[in-house]
């Protein structure tokens, strides 16, 4: 039973592989950094979705990151007891609402809310920049980097949390000795120690931001272009399977939505690898019963 | 001692700002949930009714209808998905903390934990390829060993943990009694860790009950009953994207409702779950 | 299927009908022969040999980390179950050599009982699947008889008149003391020839400790008994001979008396005067 795990990996990368045969001998390397997706003239290119992916899930992450570090600390340094557990239970509650239902509250509420009040002020103050340029239209790869970043706050802010707690105690010990104030020990102390295993939790946000779909597919947009602006509409490798799968008439464009997938595959692969190296160490998983 | 009292008193208040900080970062992650869950009641809350539960869902223009057929959809394919992933799971789970060499477990653990940060979609086309293109056709099969798939590493995960938090002096007490090494896992060391097991397996369930990706090409969803698992069905996420993405104000509406429903089904099994837990090998100790 | 058979230990004891004690030299139940035992690269265990009495009770003493408990596994061959150990030597039981590779471990552990430092009953069973799971995994069906060992085997550990009213009670509702008597019964149950004991009262109280120090003198003469403990006054109250080890070596093996009076070694003497480390 153990193997049929590793028969899985295989058979994963082998469908992808093979379904995308056709275009990669037909475009090679070409693929990955042309910029034309014309299923019309059979001309594929995946970099608008490679870059509207990244974009958006870098957004994501950089606007999930302080949110969650800020709650991890509050978690294990701060809050009083009683308020630990049930906080941490309203963040796994946040995890547990499918994607497909954060879409439907983020196209109805969420955007047309951003497209009214923030995405204006932010062209005001800050339209000077190219990147909060052009029309607003709302559905955008900024708006959809909210949405990530909502998406993976539990799972950056539950791994903080136990590399948090991993820090032994004696290492707080020993600043507070030295009459340093809260602040201070959880600097020094706590997360100069947790520096490395923070970071892999952030890699295993971005492996989830990569490859989220429904809920990105809902309020990105769904064009592909590679725009400066973040108001601008985009377009994931993710949601480009979503959408386009169903409408896979010829063979080559099948086989370069499969490529797009074995892309996708390959890339979150890489960043969930490198998280687990970072978090690995810290023992994160291996906790010992209750009571001991 | 008297210089630095003034730099005390700052760093004093440096550190009272970084705790409301902080403090407002646990309500900013919060906040979404309560926000999602208040549109879900308001905007879903009117349309669940009697209808909703059994009607088949009605052609655009028509009022009404109901999203009976997505939710049998839903549990017949959770139904089958379980089939496939408790077992495989389960039985996985059991070989890596009992038996296997360090070097292969730690290969096993690491493909696993890769699987479970595969995107959902990649599922769907994987399932395409396997299932849907040799039989021609989107079915409750392949939607099942979608959802069967994504099971699979998330209980053999949770299985192991739960395994190896079972103290080794039970298993040292059974051998010590000359029984057999399945009879002491199966009867003994699995029973123990049995609540931790089942809540893994609950939770890998709600997990999987809100995909929707991995559907979209494999069970493809369905506007009525279906009489045959070589035909495609409908499931409640499905129905949800379907009617979120329409221009029918009508179908929104039903889109909320169906909302509604699924994310209590998904929430009613993680909070089951955790009074399960109650006891003595909880996940989170 | 060695369930029904008659253990060795008593065939032996009958045919030479000779009582273990300090003065007659008594049948020889285990015979260890220079045995090492190594975890990973790391040896506990130097050249030990040893001849344990049957049908008495032997203590093996010795500072924390001395290997006392490495040796008593490697008597059940529970370090099959670490991968890191590695054993050289011979260790027979009444002449049988139980790392001969014709014989199956589990076997081994069913002829020789063993009851470990901290209490140990399974938490999801009753008081009564307990004592009788060791039966019933090994294949045992039949009610009757199951209920008849299950009765045995509570009174000799001293514990029926305590539970005969709620055998069906969880086990973890049990006291600390009523908890290890009652992991006693589960190990007479399969009816071994020998019981091993791993500081069986450490954890305990003075007054579940006496509990369990009398059963000790009530089961010498049916069992043979291998205890290990750090309480010297323990050693000196029920074992007839006394081992002592240090720093993974046998030191001294003579009867309990001439080691807590007369020991031949000085680290002995040191030892058991308290006057080490």
């Amino acid at each position: 039973m153990a193997m049929f795990v590793l028969a899985l990996v295989v058979l994963v990368g082998w469908k992808l592989f093979q379904g995308s045969q056709l275009t990669l001998h037909k475009f090679g390397w070409r693929f990955l950094v042309q910029s034309d997706w014309d299923p019309v003239n059979e001309n594929y290119g995946a970099l608008p979705f490679i870059f509207g992916t990244f974009v958006s899930s870098i957004i994501g992450v950089l606007i999930a990151l302080p949110l969650s570090v800020g709650t991890a600390i509050y978690l294990t340094e701060l809050a009083p007891n009683w308020l630990r557990q049930p906080v941490m239970m309203l963040i796994e509650m946040l995890a547990a609402i499918p994607s497909v239902i954060l879409g439907l509250w983020g196209i109805f509420v969420m955007v047309p809310w951003l497209r009214d009040w923030p995405f204006p002020f932010l062209k005001k103050t800050l339209g000077f920049t190219p990147f909060f340029q052009g029309p607003i239209y709302g559905v955008s790869i900024l708006a959809a980097g909210i949405i990530i970043a909502i998406m993976i706050l539990p799972i950056i802010t539950s791994v903080s949390r136990e590399i948090l707690r991993s820090v032994p105690d004696s290492q707080r010990e020993a600043a507070y000795a030295l009459g340093a104030t809260r602040w201070e020990v959880t600097r020094i102390a706590v997360l100069s120690y947790a520096k490395r295993g923070i970071f892999g939790a952030t890699m295993l946000g971005l492996g989830r931001a990569l490859g989220e779909t429904m809920a990105v597919t809902m309020v990105i947009g769904n064009r592909p272009e590679i725009a400066k602006s973040l108001f601008a509409p985009g377009y994931t490798l993710a949601s480009a399977i979503a959408n386009e799968f169903s409408e896979a008439t010829t063979e080559v464009y099948l086989s370069a939505i499969f490529e797009l997938g074995l892309v996708l595959l390959l890339v979150t692969i890489v960043t969930n690898i490198v998280a687990q190296l970072l978090i690995g160490n810290f023992g994160v998983g291996k906790r010992v019963p209750a009571g001991h | 001692m008297q210089v630095s009292k003034h730099h005390h008193h700052w760093r004093k208040l440096k550190s009272g700002c970084v705790s409301i900080v902080c403090f407002a970062c646990a309500l900013a992650v919060i906040a979404p949930l309560g926000l999602v869950l208040f549109h879900l009641v308001r905007l879903g809350a009117g349309s669940v009714d009697w209808h909703f539960f059994t009607a088949l869902p009605k052609p655009v223009g028509e009022v009404g209808g109901g999203m009976a057929n997505a939710i049998v959809g839903t549990l017949t394919l959770l139904g089958l998905a379980a089939l496939l992933g408790v077992p495989v799971g389960v039985l996985g789970g059991i070989y890596l903390s009992e038996y296997g060499s360090r070097r292969f477990n730690w290969l096993v653990r690491f493909m696993a934990d890769i699987l479970n940060g595969t995107p959902s979609i990649v599922w769907g086309v994987v399932v395409y390829a396997l299932l849907v293109i040799p039989m021609k056709g989107f079915s409750v099969y392949a939607g099942a060993v979608a959802l069967g798939f994504m099971m699979i590493p998330l209980i053999l995960r949770t299985t192991e943990e739960m395994l190896t938090l079972v103290p080794n002096s039970y298993r040292e007490a059974a051998y010590a009694l000359g029984i057999a090494r399945w009879k002491i896992i199966l009867h003994i060391v699995v029973k123990i860790a049995s609540k931790g097991i089942v809540t893994g397996v609950l939770l890998a369930l709600a997990r999987v009950a809100g995909e929707t990706a991995p559907l979209l090409f494999t069970a493809f969803g369905n506007r009525f009953w279906n009489h045959d698992l070589k035909e495609p069905i409908a499931a409640l996420p499905l129905q949800i994207f379907t009617y979120a993405i329409s221009p029918y104000e009508d179908w929104h509406r039903q889109a909320w409702a169906g909302a509604l429903v699924l994310i209590l089904m998904v929430l009613a099994l993680n909070i089951g779950v955790r009074f399960l837990t109650r006891g003595k090998f909880s996940a989170r100790g | 299927m060695t369930l029904n058979s008659i253990p060795l230990s008593r065939l032996a004891g009958q045919a030479t009908g000779i009582e273990a004690s300090s003065v007659t030299p008594s049948p020889v139940a285990f015979d260890v022969r220079d045995l090492n035992i190594w975890f990973g690269s790391h040896q506990v265990l130097f050249d030990v040999a040893l001849q344990v009495p049957a049908r008495a009770v032997t203590a093996i003493i010795g500072p924390s980390g001395c290997g006392k408990s490495t040796l008593l596994r490697s008597l059940n061959r529970m370090h099959d179950l670490v991968p890191s150990a590695r054993m050289e030597g011979r260790i027979t039981l009444f002449g049988e050599d139980l790392y001969s590779k014709k014989i199956d471990p589990t076997l081994v552990r069913r002829r020789i009982g063993m009851v470990f430092q901290k209490s140990n009953p399974f938490p999801t069973m009753s008081i009564a699947e307990n004592v009788t799971v060791g039966l019933r995994l090994n294949g045992l069906r039949k009610s009757d008889l199951l209920q008849e060992r299950l009765e045995t085997s509570l009174r000799m550990a001293a514990l029926w008149d305590e539970v005969k009213d709620r055998l069906n009670a969880p086990a973890i509702s049990l006291s600390g003391g009523q908890q290890q008597r009652l992991c006693i019964a589960r190990a007479l149950a399969v009816q071994p020839e020998v019981l091993l004991m791993d500081e069986p009262a450490s954890a305990l109280d003075p007054i579940a400790t006496a509990h369990i120090e009398d059963l000790i003198l009530d089961l010498k003469k049916e069992f043979t008994i291998v205890i290990v403990t750090h309480n010297m006054q323990q050693a000196a109250r029920i074992s007839e001979h006394t081992a002592f080890f240090y720093l993974g070596k046998l030191v001294e093996f003579d009867t309990t008396t001439k080691i807590f009076t007369t020991p031949a070694q000085k680290q002995t003497e040191d030892y058991v005067t308290g006057r080490f480390g």
